[in-house]
Parts: C-alpha cells; sequence; structure tokens
C-alpha cells in the first residue's frame, strides 16, 4: 500500500492504494464517492466517466496511481454546495434523461466533457460523443434531448415526440 | 487483478531501467491493457508507466514528416496531426478512451482490430524506440506480435505526410474496433494501401490494390479486384468473404475520398 | 393546456435529485462492519461430470475465511421454479433439481462450483484460483432440435429426456385448426429464430448477506425487482428461514428489465455464508460473471403458418416453437412460451382458430427466463412477420391487410383463451399513419435511392397482456404465487401520507407518479405524498414490478386503500360537522356537508383521528392506516402500432434507423412523461434485438458473446429520435384507474417493424429476401443480398 493524494471535486484527498487499485475503487471505496458507478470490466460502459486534469476518462481504467496530483472531478461536485444542479443536471431531469440512474453519473460527466469543447453540439454530434456511455433505460432519446437542451439549443423543436 | 508495483518514471531512460526488471511491463494509457489485468490474463511484478515522460509528449509536422510522441494520445493525435490520421485517431474507442490511450501503447499491443495499424503501413512509417528505428513495414508481425525486444519502449512514431490520404473504418458493433479498416495515401512515388481488421495474420499491405492504383488512381480501378477470403479472419460479426468483400468497399470508398 | 400536478401531469421526477448527485443508494454503496467478500468458481465447461473439487490448497491462502462446495449445500433446498406447466398430454413437466453450488455435474458454463469467502475480493479470487476441480468433459447440449433427437447427450440424467415439456394450446383446437389449413386459399409460412438476449441492465446483481446471531435474524440487500419475492422462495425453499426471521431488501437498483426478478443461487449463497461465518457476506458481479450467470432471454426457434380464405380473411394460425430453458429451470421461465405466449397469439386480429405447440429444451447454456416482453415479444414477432410476408406473397398493401382482419368488437374473446377488454386498433393505425407520415414515404425512398441506399418501410400492429391476473386463475394454470399486489397507506396526523407499496421501482419513477394519483383523489399536494418500497419489513407482501404491472396492479392496489382511507376520514369528518357521512364531500382537500358552506380541511380530520378528543371512539378506532391487496380480474391489453424506416447501404449491408413512430393505447395515462420514456427505453431495446443483440453460443457450449466486446449493445448512435404518442386512450374497463401497461410494449412492437422494413428494402432493390434472423448485422444483411 502507499499513499495517493490527489485532488478530488476541489478538495484535497488521500487514502491507501496497492499498485493494482483503480481510481474508480479508490474514489468509491477509499473516498466513499460512490456516485461513480461501474457497470463493465472492458470499459465500454462509461458509467464511472469521471474528470482527470480536465479531461473526461474512464475511472475504472486507469489506476488511482496513475491520478496522484490530479485536478479529478466526479458526480458529486457537480451541483452548487446548496444542492442547485448544474445546468446539465438541470436539463437531464427537465427531460427525464435518466431512469434507473445507474449511467446517470458517466453521462452527466461525458456531457460536460463535451459542452466543453463544443458548446453547441449538433443531436449527430451529441450521440457519436456518447459512443462510450452506454444506458439501458431511456433509448437515449431523452439524453440527447437534454444535452440539446443544456447547449441552450431548443430541445423540443428538434427531439419532437 | 493480481498485484503489481507502480512505478512513474520521468525520463526514458528511467523507465528503461525500470523495465529491465523481470516481468515489468509499460503501461502506455492503459486502455488494453488495464482490462486485460481485470480478467487476469497477465501478470506483470510491476508497471511502468510512460505517462510521466516529457520527451514523449507532443505532436509536431515539419519538413513533410510528421512526429508523434509514443505517449501521445489518440485525442492529442486527433487533434494535431494531418487530417487523414487525425481523423483516424478521431474514430478510436470513444472520447474517455481516446484522452488516456496512447500511439505508442495501441501499436505496441498490435491488437489486429486496431485503427493505427492500417496508418503506418500506408503512411511510410518509422516506429522509434529507444534503442533503434524500426520501419513500419517490418514493425507489424502478426496478431498481437511486434518487432519489439522485451523491455524496448516506442518512444515516437515518424509518417511521411502524403499528398492526400483517408481512413475508411466499418466498425464491429460491439466493440467498435475495426471489423475492417482501410488506409489509403497517395504518394508522389506511389500509393500505399494498408488494412487492418481483416486478415488473420494481422494488418497487411493490399498489394494488387496498390499496383492497380499506382497506374489509375480511382474506384474504378479497383473493379473486379477481390482479396482471397482465405487467411481473412472470420467471427460472430462478419465471415471471411465478408471481410474480404468490405476490404474491396471500403479502398473504393477511401480512394474516392482522397 | 397540460396539467401540472394529479392524474395527466408530468411533475419532475423526485428519484432524480439523488441519482443527478451521485448520492443514490445502489446495493454495491452498501457496505456493512466487517464484511467478507465472496467470489464464486464457475465452470469453464459447459457440460461435465464434477468428480471433485479440492480446496486443500486455497483454504490455506491469504485472507481466507472458508470455501464452501456443493457439499455444504446438501441437505439445503435447490433453487425453486415459480411456475409449473402441464403438457399436451395432461404431464407435469420435468423439473430438475437447481443446486445452489454445483452437486455431481456441471451443466452450463459460469455455473457456480464453489465459492471463496475471504477478506477482500482479490483474496477470495486468488483462492479461487487455487482451487483443483476433477471435472470430466462430457459432450455438450447446445441445439435444441439435437436435444430431442433420439440418443442425445441428456442435461439432466434423471430426467426422461432434454424436454421440458410439450405444450398444446389449445389442444381441443388442433383438429379444427389442421382442417382448416386443409381448406384455406392460401397459406404463408415463415420460419424464424428469435435471437437469444442478454438484459444488461446497467447495474450489475449485487447480494450482501448478514446476520445477527443475538436476534437470529437474517437480512439480504439485494438487486431484485421484488424482494418480497425473493424472500418467500430462498426463506421458504432454499434456506429455511421464516418471513418473519428474513428481511430482504431492495434499495435503489440500476434497471431489471426482468433479469431481475429471479432468485439467484448468490443471493441464497449470501445470506447462507453471512451466517455460517457469522459476518456479512457481500458479492458484486463483474459484467462477465453477468453473462454468464444472469437469466438470458428469448431463445425460440419457430415454425408459423397462416392459413387465409379467398378474400384475405384469416382463418386458422398454427404454431410449432422450440423454446430454450438452458440447464435449469429459472424461476419464472416455464411460463414465458406458454402462458405469456400462446395466448397472445391472436394478436390484434379475428381469427378464429389457433394452435400453438411450444416444445421447452434443456441445454447446457445459461438458464432463460423472462427479459422485458416475455414470451409477448416472441409471439409479435412471427405473428407480425407472417402477416407481412403473407401480404407480400399475396400482393396485397400489408396495412390493409391488417386492418381488413383487426378485432373491432370489445369485449373480444380470443380462442387462445383470453378476453381483451377494450382497444380500438383502427385508432392507432390511423394515428401512426399520421406520426410517421406514411404518406411521404415514396418522397423519402427516392431521396436514398439518390444516395445509393435502399430505403425500406416496415409497419406492424402489437398487443399485449399485461399485470398478468387473477390468481386464482394463474394458480390453475401452473403459477405457485399469487399475482396480486398490495399497499398500505398511512396518513400521519398532520396530514401527510407514505404509501408502502409491494412494487418496486427501479428506474420506472413510482416515487413521482404513484402520488400524482393520491394526490389527484384527495386534492392535495404531491408533496404531502411519500413513496416507500423495497424493503420486506416495511411494506405489505407485495409481488414487485414486472410484466407492466405496477400502476395498473400496484397503483390499482394503492387507489384501494386510498378509498378505504377516505371513506374513514368522511365518516370523521361527519362527525366534525355533524351531518351525515353521505353528504361528505371531499375536494381540494376540504370535506364539506353537501348544500351547506360548512368544511373541515383533510388536516383537521387527519389530527382529529390521532388526537380523538372530538371523536366517535365507539364507531370508529382511532388513527389513519389502511391497507389493500388487489387481485386483478382481467389482464390489461395495450396495443398499438409501430412504424420504422430504415436505410440499407447496398454495398455494406449496414441498416440504418432512420425514423420510428409508435402509436400506442395505454388506457389512461398518469404521468406522460415517464410514459414516454418507458416507450423510448423499450423501442432502444427492441431495435437493439433487431439490429444488434444475440447470445451465440458455439457447438462447445461456450458463450462467444460474453462481454460488451462481442455482445453489441445499442448505443446512442445507433438510434434515432423517435416520435411516440399515446393519446389514442380506450381505459382499461376492469381497474380504478383505467390504466394499461406501458413498460414492456416498446420492446413488444419494434422488432418487427425493424424486419418488416428491412425486407421491404431488400424487396426493393429486386432482392428475392422474404426474411433475415435477428440480430440484422451487416454481415447478415449483405450475406441474404448475395442470395
Amino acid at each position: 500500500m502507499t499513499k495517493v493524494s490527489m485532488t478530488v471535486n476541489g478538495k484535497a484527498a488521500s487514502g491507501e492504494a496497492e499498485g493494482r487499485t483503480l481510481l474508480s475503487s479508490f474514489l468509491r471505496e477509499e473516498l466513499g464517492l460512490t456516485g461513480t458507478h461501474v457497470g463493465c470490466d472492458t470499459s465500454q460502459c462509461g458509467a464511472c466517466v469521471v474528470h482527470v486534469n480536465g479531461v473526461a476518462v474512464k475511472s475504472c481504467t486507469m489506476l488511482a496511481a496513475e491520478a496522484e496530483g490530479a485536478e479529478v472531478a466526479t458526480i458529486e461536485g457537480q451541483a452548487a454546495p446548496d444542492g442547485t444542479l448544474n445546468v446539465i443536471q438541470q436539463a437531464f431531469q427537465d427531460h427525464h434523461g435518466l431512469q434507473c440512474g445507474f449511467c446517470t453519473p458517466g453521462m452527466v460527466m461525458s456531457a460536460a466533457a463535451l459542452l466543453k469543447d463544443n458548446p453547441k453540439p449538433s443531436e449527430q454530434e451529441i450521440r457519436e460523443y456518447l459512443e462510450g456511455n452506454l444506458c439501458r433505460c431511456t433509448g437515449y432519446h431523452n439524453i440527447v434531448k437534454a444535452i440539446l437542451a443544456a447547449s441552450g439549443q431548443d430541445a423540443s423543436a428538434i427531439a419532437a415526440e | 487483478m493480481y498485484n503489481f508495483e507502480f512505478e512513474n518514471p520521468s525520463s526514458i531512460a528511467e523507465a528503461v531501467a525500470a523495465l529491465a526488471e523481470e516481468e515489468a511491463q509499460a503501461l502506455g494509457g492503459g486502455q488494453t491493457l488495464i482490462p486485460t489485468l481485470k480478467q487476469r490474463l497477465a501478470m506483470p511484478s510491476k508497471l511502468v508507466s510512460l505517462a510521466g515522460i516529457a520527451e514523449m509528449k507532443g505532436v509536431s509536422i515539419a519538413d513533410g514528416m510528421l512526429t508523434i510522441g509514443g505517449g501521445a494520445t489518440h485525442a492529442e493525435v486527433a487533434a494535431e496531426a494531418c487530417p487523414p490520421l487525425a481523423a483516424l485517431a478521431g474514430q478510436i474507442g470513444d472520447p474517455a478512451v481516446r484522452n488516456r490511450g496512447t500511439i505508442g501503447g495501441s501499436l505496441a499491443n498490435n491488437d489486429p482490430a486496431a485503427d493505427y495499424p492500417a496508418a503506418m503501413l500506408a503512411l511510410k512509417s518509422t516506429i522509434v524506440t529507444n534503442n533503434r528505428e524500426i520501419a513500419g513495414d517490418d514493425y507489424f508481425q502478426g496478431l498481437f506480435e511486434t518487432a519489439l525486444e522485451e523491455g524496448e519502449i516506442i518512444t515516437s512514431v515518424r509518417c511521411e505526410i502524403p499528398e492526400g490520404a483517408n481512413y475508411q473504418k466499418f466498425v464491429q458493433p460491439a466493440s467498435r474496433f475495426a471489423l475492417v479498416g482501410v488506409f489509403v495515401a497517395k504518394y508522389a512515388d506511389g500509393v500505399r494501401v494498408g488494412v487492418t481488421g481483416a486478415s488473420e495474420e494481422g494488418a497487411f499491405r493490399w498489394d494488387e490494390a496498390e499496383v492497380a492504383l499506382n497506374s489509375n488512381f480511382s474506384a474504378a480501378a479497383l473493379e473486379g479486384l477481390a482479396l482471397d477470403a482465405e487467411g481473412m479472419m472470420a467471427d460472430i460479426h462478419g465471415s471471411k468473404a465478408y471481410r474480404a468483400h468490405l476490404v474491396g468497399v471500403l479502398t473504393k470508398r477511401a480512394v474516392s475520398a482522397v | 393546456m397540460p396539467k401540472d400536478s394529479g392524474i395527466g401531469a408530468s411533475p419532475k421526477r423526485r428519484e432524480d435529485a439523488r441519482f443527478l448527485t451521485g448520492t443514490g443508494n445502489y446495493t454495491d454503496d452498501i457496505n456493512l462492519n466487517g464484511q467478507a467478500y465472496v467470489h464464486f468458481l464457475r465452470s469453464d465447461m459447459a457440460h461435465g461430470k464434477l468428480n471433485g473439487v479440492d480446496t486443500s490448497i486455497a483454504a490455506e491462502m491469504p485472507g481466507v475465511v472458508r470455501i464452501f462446495t456443493g457439499v455444504d449445500f446438501e441437505g439445503v433446498g435447490g433453487i425453486p421454479c415459480g411456475w409449473q406447466v402441464t403438457d399436451r398430454h395432461g404431464e407435469v413437466m420435468q423439473e430438475p433439481a437447481h443446486p445452489v453450488l454445483a452437486q455431481g455435474k456441471v451443466r452450463h458454463v459460469g455455473e457456480a462450483i464453489a465459492a471463496v469467502v475471504a477478506e477482500t475480493p482479490d483474496q477470495a479470487r486468488n483462492a479461487a484460483e487455487a482451487i483443483e476441480l476433477d471435472i470430466e468433459e462430457l459432450p455438450a447440449v447446445v441445439d435444441m432440435k439435437a436435444a430431442l433427437a433420439e440418443g442425445s447427450t441428456k442435461v439432466h440424467d434423471d430426467l426422461t429426456s432434454n424436454l421440458c415439456y410439450d405444450w398444446g394450446f389449445v389442444e381441443e383446437n388442433k383438429g379444427a385448426v389442421d382442417e382448416a389449413f386443409a381448406n384455406a386459399a392460401h397459406v404463408t409460412t415463415l420460419e424464424l429464430v428469435n435471437n437469444r438476449l442478454v438484459a444488461n441492465p446497467m447495474e450489475p446483481r449485487v447480494a450482501v448477506g448478514d446476520f445477527n446471531r443475538a436476534t437470529g435474524d437474517s437480512t439480504l440487500y439485494t438487486t431484485s425487482q421484488n424482494p418480497h419475492v425473493i424472500r418467500l422462495l430462498m426463506g421458504a425453499f432454499v434456506l429455511g428461514i421464516p418471513e418473519h426471521k428474513l428481511r430482504v431488501i431492495a434499495p435503489d437498483v440500476g434497471g431489471g428489465f426482468g433479469s431481475k426478478i429471479f432468485h439467484y443461487a448468490e443471493e441464497a449463497f449470501c445470506t447462507f455464508a453471512a451466517k455460517a461465518v457469522n459476518r456479512p457476506v457481500k458479492w458484486t458481479s463483474s459484467r462477465s460473471e453477468a453473462f454468464v450467470s444472469d437469466a438470458h432471454g428469448r431463445d425460440h426457434v419457430t415454425k408459423i403458418e397462416l392459413a387465409l380464405d379467398a378474400a384475405n380473411n384469416f382463418t386458422a394460425l398454427r404454431t410449432d416453437t422450440h423454446a430454450n430453458m438452458g440447464a435449469y429451470l429459472s424461476t419464472f421461465a416455464p411460463s414465458v412460451p406458454t402462458w405469456l405466449h400462446g395466448t397472445l397469439m391472436a394478436g390484434n386480429y379475428r381469427t378464429p382458430l389457433i394452435y400453438v405447440n411450444v416444445k421447452a429444451v434443456f441445454t447446457n447454456t445459461v438458464p432463460v427466463d423472462a427479459y422485458r416482453g416475455a414470451g409477448r415479444p416472441e409471439a409479435t414477432f412471427q405473428l407480425e412477420r407472417v402477416i407481412d410476408k403473407a401480404a407480400r406473397e399475396l400482393g396485397v398493401d400489408p396495412i390493409a391487410l391488417r386492418r381488413q382482419n383487426f378485432i373491432t368488437e370489445f369485449p373480444y374473446a380470443t380462442p387462445v383463451a383470453v378476453e381483451y377488454d377494450t382497444g380500438d386498433y383502427n385508432a392507432t393505425m390511423d394515428k401512426l399513419e399520421e406520426i410517421a407520415d406514411l404518406a411521404g414515404f415514396a418522397a423519402r425512398r427516392a431521396e436514398s435511392e439518390a444516395k445509393g441506399k435502399l430505403r425500406g418501410l416496415g409497419v406492424n400492429c402489437y398487443i399485449e397482456a399485461c399485470g398478468i391476473a387473477p390468481s386464482n386463475l394463474v394458480g390453475q394454470l401452473g403459477a405457485r404465487a399469487g399475482l396480486y399486489e398490495s399497499a398500505t397507506v398511512r396518513v400521519n396526523a398532520t396530514g401527510g401520507l407514505v404509501v408502502m407499496t409491494g412494487s418496486h421501482s427501479h428506474g420506472q419513477g413510482h416515487e413521482t407518479s404513484f402520488p400524482q394519483v393520491i394526490a389527484e383523489m384527495i386534492g392535495i399536494d404531491e408533496s404531502m405524498v411519500e413513496i416507500v418500497h423495497g424493503d420486506t419489513a416495511n411494506t405489505p407482501m407485495g409481488m414487485g414490478t414486472y410484466g407492466s404491472r405496477s400502476l395498473a396492479v400496484g397503483g390499482s392496489a394503492m387507489v384501494r386503500a386510498t378509498e378505504k382511507i377516505i371513506a374513514k376520514t368522511k365518516k370523521i369528518a361527519a362527525h366534525l360537522m355533524e351531518a351525515a357521512e353521505a353528504d361528505i364531500e371531499l375536494k381540494d382537500g376540504q370535506f364539506s356537508v353537501a348544500g351547506t358552506d360548512k368544511s373541515v380541511a383533510w388536516g383537521d380530520v387527519t389530527l382529529a383521528a390521532y388526537v380523538p378528543h372530538n371523536y366517535p371512539l365507539e364507531e370508529i378506532e382511532p388513527g389513519l392506516e389502511e391497507t389493500a391487496f388487489y387481485d386483478p380480474a382481467n389482464f390489461t391489453y395495450p396495443a398499438g402500432a409501430y412504424a420504422c424506416e430504415v436505410e440499407v447501404d447496398p454495398d455494406t449491408g449496414k441498416v440504418s434507423i432512420e425514423r420510428f413512430a409508435a402509436a400506442d393505447d395505454f388506457g389512461n395515462i398518469v404521468n406522460p412523461m415517464i410514459v414516454d420514456g418507458q416507450v423510448h427505453g423499450g423501442l432502444g431495446q427492441g431495435i437493439g434485438q433487431a439490429l444488434l443483440e444475440a447470445a451465440v453460443y458455439n457447438d462447445d457450449g461456450q458463450l462467444l458473446s460474453a462481454s460488451f466486446m462481442d455482445y453489441a449493445m445499442p448505443r446512442a448512435d445507433d438510434l434515432p429520435f423517435y416520435q411516440v404518442d399515446h393519446s389514442c386512450q380506450t381505459p382499461c374497463t376492469h381497474n380504478p384507474l383505467g390504466v394499461k401497461g406501458c413498460g414492456e410494449a416498446g420492446a413488444i412492437g419494434s422488432p418487427p417493424a425493424v424486419v418488416n422494413a428491412v425486407v421491404d428494402a431488400l424487396q426493393s432493390a429486386g432482392k428475392d429476401v422474404t426474411h433475415v434472423d435477428m440480430p440484422l448485422s451487416p454481415s447478415r444483411v449483405w450475406a441474404a443480398m448475395q442470395g
């Protein structure tokens, strides 16, 4: 075991990790941040997506030791301290972009990374960007709609029901 | 995973020294290696991260030559390399995978369905390691087999920038790896066609197509040209015949798009 | 103007606040003090004689607490099956023992042979790898027809064959059906496969067992759609723990789609082991384990024949299906190809004679059970495909052929033993033609062709049966459980309500939609109603959530309990206002006396119930809490019409979904937003089945698509925006809300639309293709085009 330190959601965090400890395990088990979920073991589902130094990564496919000294952002740090949802979270709620909620943390973190790079993505760009995030509940309809809305685009016109 | 030590050297020399230990293994972005370790299909005693090595970073273009650090991520290649290779890198995995996975890691692994091998064969590449340079044509030696020696690190990759090039990828619907991928590059002295995903022997250059295209660089020149289905891979996603057929379709599309 | 509260409104979901902020409480988020971890050593062989399991080296490995093998479960019950089918000869099905850990034989890849409990997950896995197995490999039984051949290797040596049952329905009709075929003007025949699927909810299964030595109580935290069912099955049939000493908690559950209905061996193991080692025991499935240990779905091989008269009226239908059970009978497996499938073969049509034969077969594969739709997608797929094929053979419009044969008068008793209470199939078809813009298809096809693509249109109908019921009838059909649902409505002194329901929400949004119903009934704000579910200790015995039953059955129980509450509060209000009970009206949270200006608020009445000073104690008990159990009189029958437009790349065979429209009749709608979401999700799964998904075994019984690397899950860029509509509403006639189920419709109705569309596209290019088996992968479509 060695000590691993990083900044998580703006606060210093450290804990014990083995060489093999995954960042997802470190967040969930060592830091108690269980909002980051693990839905597969082949790096495809994306439920574990967090940001490391400002970019989206799959925390189940990164060692905790690789994040030594990094800035890590997880779903727990997205809402304001008083619980007010950020614009993406709010759009997911407004547009019913989640059902069981298991893929949701990864979806929100991927959406945040997309909108940072591409503030007004097209429907097709959103769908392609979500290649690494699986959802089994929504058929993606309302997730894509929510991300369009979060980017300030008129989701109701684009995604008419 | 079995447990291992983790080392994070900051220079190539330190990394090479660390890799001298028996059962030590280099860790690029880990996007293939970590899932492999999770399945307990490998048991390294130590993982040597290449992520902290500044001299292996960066993408640059000078004098008709593209140079990519072995530690450059797919996202960096997608953002900074010449357009055809950037487009290829932008189709690897998914955005989060591209933020971690590196070109050096991908080439060292040489997955038969990876995208880069097709480009490296087409782009007159040189694989630069910590102790030598290997021509791209000599580098790929079958499924997951390369010319790399034990403990050797890909420090950079050089490609001659072609007059025109295009990569066409047809995805395997589950993994989104290439079911077949074809990279066509046109140089003043000839056309090169690199194919990934198709052959039982890994990435290869399609010589017959190159000959045809050298005399007439158009999709029409490929009419009637067919790969032998024997020697193609087959799995639940596509038969030998289907893969052979796709190579033809994608080569034509790549030529048309150059 | 849409409503902003109550029935018909779409309030934002309450659940979302926790799910969007990472503060949900899923089973894997639960860690108990002193917890140990289990790793299951699973068979990598499909079929073998288990001669020995040597744990001596493994037991000495670091961190090992205890290793369990099949021997430890001798004398413990096996995993029970919840439905007994009686075959066409009056014999009950063959029902093999289903051990918690393998005994004597392994029968599928993934079957648990031993379980290591250790201090850490890695230590448990290390030790599991050190267990030495002596297994003599036996030939694997994979193909269903081969499994039934004379002399086939048997999956279960103590059974007479690999045939679980040979079911005929309705057996008495068989002769008349055969005669109708002999007299038919036209017969269309189609052989098809309904591909085996893996449910793959994004949350893998987890179980945490706990035992309190001081009280003797066992607790199981598990990823279940129905904690009470697990408590009953596991307590009564496996471990012998009475319900009052066993608590099952299913907290936030990350999707189920049927696969979390069933009682699994891992649940029984963790509960058993926690007591044996006297500390909590946790198991978290990896996705790789899920592929070989979660029950699979579908896997039917069918021949269907449709007989028509000279005027194109359907005169008879005959089907012959082989249904894969896998190696053991999962909880509700026998019911899926029979009562959930045969009873739906009439579809939306007036076919007077129907005969369904189903042979259920044991193979060396993972057990197969209900997956979103469960039997109804299989029925719909074959029926709607054969009708489409018939229309093409006869050269008539597929929609017109359907309309001509629609059932138009209700109630309608089908020849397959069910009575449709209500419906209007022409209305949903009219709506579909509108929302799908079928009139514009020809122009869109021309645009596609100009791009070198083939465009196809597929249309179909579906009907399904939700909220399987009533209990006394299904008992005669072989169900070993009741199929009611329960609710306890507790009104607090200051007027707020807590509803404890036996239904379970794992994505359906009950915490939001159920309060809408109660708020509407009483005329109070939804925020005054809280829903409690998922814990056997604080909810009445209920059957949980599956089969699109929660609102129709669980919601009805809640309505009945609330009606009792309202009746009692009216008595109290009558007393408070010194009026006759019959004159009391409740509106907008106010009780008033008809024809007077007297009124008293909801909160005053509820307070009186708990502070009964001015209260008729001699006539009414204090307090305000009522329970209802609702056992439906019939199924509900949602129905609809779906349209899919595809483009096919003729060079590669790749199919893309260009448009998809669904016009559904779900009766009354409580929350349109949630209903839309349920349909979207069902469509995603149905299109996934049609285009992408397949659990494929090789001849050795190895699962070739055993991870997301080979099992193609639908992604965002595989799917379009959907046009969905549920404005056609024929309310259910026999439940108090007039509601039908909506959870499975999308998955039931969409696969035939996709396949019909692809066949249409290929035929538009002159290809002689009448069918392609799902999934319509590029390679399959390309191969079909090659002839």
